[in-house]
């Protein structure tokens, strides 16, 4: 599957390492439902740098869609928040 | 839903409003390149804007750092006076400049990556402009009709998210330069006409107590010479009362 952290580019990774980030992705919902600065940056921290280690950069020229989107490295709780209260973000 | 699959759509939507909606497969895939190339401009805009904002807090840190030496300098000087009162207005004084550069550093830090950032993404977006503009000739070349309409309709929604995915990095600095902006405006003002120049304005008052122990001293000194001087026409006078040139410089005699 193909995971594109904003701000930084795509990377292909394994259908085999999907549970691992699954795990990490249901961690980082929980400390946006839950309103928690602190665990949503480290969640947040932990979910890019498994995306960094299992994948692989998608090279410049293969202008591919990605399955999933993960925010910018640096992004806050609030911002966070707002953006998935944007547009094609609430519900299936 | 998961947050990595509400952000796709998020981005999707975004991406959506990009896409020129074009007959031709093949037209589209020039339009789209039109469109990476617009970005690709706005990108290296917003960078330029980033730089700027950049500078001012460098200049604006610059100003208020010299403001804290020139205080240093005159606690300094006012101990070497005697003057321990005015050292500890002094000292005071540049300690209250101290969070004003502290949040000047923060914002510098803030800024910084946000230009590294950009310069990542316009470095990135035109390194797929430059491989866009061959693949969509080899694209338009290549595909039958049936092919291309799904080839190339994944190629240009692809193009299309790393469009979005810029936009919204330039999005993102430019909001972060914009409330910094309001904030270097009041530090400007506050440079400029504000609290903190007076404080340490040539003619603010710390310098002027001490230019006037400085001046007294001085007169003291000159005096002193004098009297030196026509000591040596009369000694007998003179010299008696005054053996050496006297040393009240260092001994602070001001009025307080």
């Amino acid at each position: 599957m193909i995971v594109r952290i904003l701000g930084e580019g795509q990377f292909e990774v394994a259908e085999s390492d999907r549970p691992s980030l699954h795990e990490l992705e249901t961690t980082l919902d929980t400390t946006i439902e839950g309103d928690d600065e602190a665990a949503f940056t480290s969640a947040l921290a932990a979910l890019i740098a498994e995306v960094r280690r299992l994948g692989t950069p998608l090279p410049a020229d293969s202008f591919t869609s990605s399955d999933r989107v993960i925010p910018f490295e640096d992004a806050g709780l609030d911002e966070t928040k707002a953006l998935l209260s944007e547009p094609g973000g609430d519900d299936h | 839903m998961g947050v990595m699959k509400r952000m796709s759509g998020i981005l999707q939507a975004k991406t959506n409003k990009l896409l020129d909606k074009a007959e031709d497969p093949r037209e589209s895939l020039d339009l789209s390149y039109q469109k990476l190339l617009e970005n690709l401009q706005k990108v290296r805009r917003s960078v330029a804007d980033v730089t700027t904002a950049k500078k001012r807090i460098e200049l604006q840190a610059t100003q208020l750092q010299g403001q804290a030496d020139k205080l240093q300098q005159q606690a300094k000087d006012a101990l070497a006076q005697n003057r321990e009162d005015l050292a500890r207005e002094a000292l005071a004084r540049r300690a209250a400049l101290a969070p004003q550069l502290a949040d000047l550093q923060t914002q510098h830090q803030q800024v910084a990556t946000q230009e590294q950032k950009l310069i990542a993404t316009a470095q990135n977006l035109q390194t797929q402009v430059d491989a866009f503009r061959t693949k969509k000739e080899t694209m338009k070349a290549t595909y039958t009709a049936a092919e291309a309409q799904t080839k190339i309709g994944e190629a240009v929604s692809g193009i299309s998210e790393s469009m979005g995915d810029a936009g919204m990095s330039v999005q993102r600095a430019q909001d972060k330069i914009d409330s910094m902006q309001a904030r270097a405006g009041a530090m400007d003002e506050l440079l400029a006409s504000g609290a903190l120049t007076d404080l340490t304005n040539p003619v603010d008052d710390i310098q002027a107590q001490l230019d006037q122990v400085s001046a007294t001293s001085t007169v003291d000194a000159d005096l002193a010479a004098l009297k030196a001087e026509l000591g040596t026409a009369a000694p007998a006078q003179l010299g008696a009362a005054e053996p050496t040139v006297p040393a009240p410089a260092d001994q602070g005699e001001a009025p307080a």
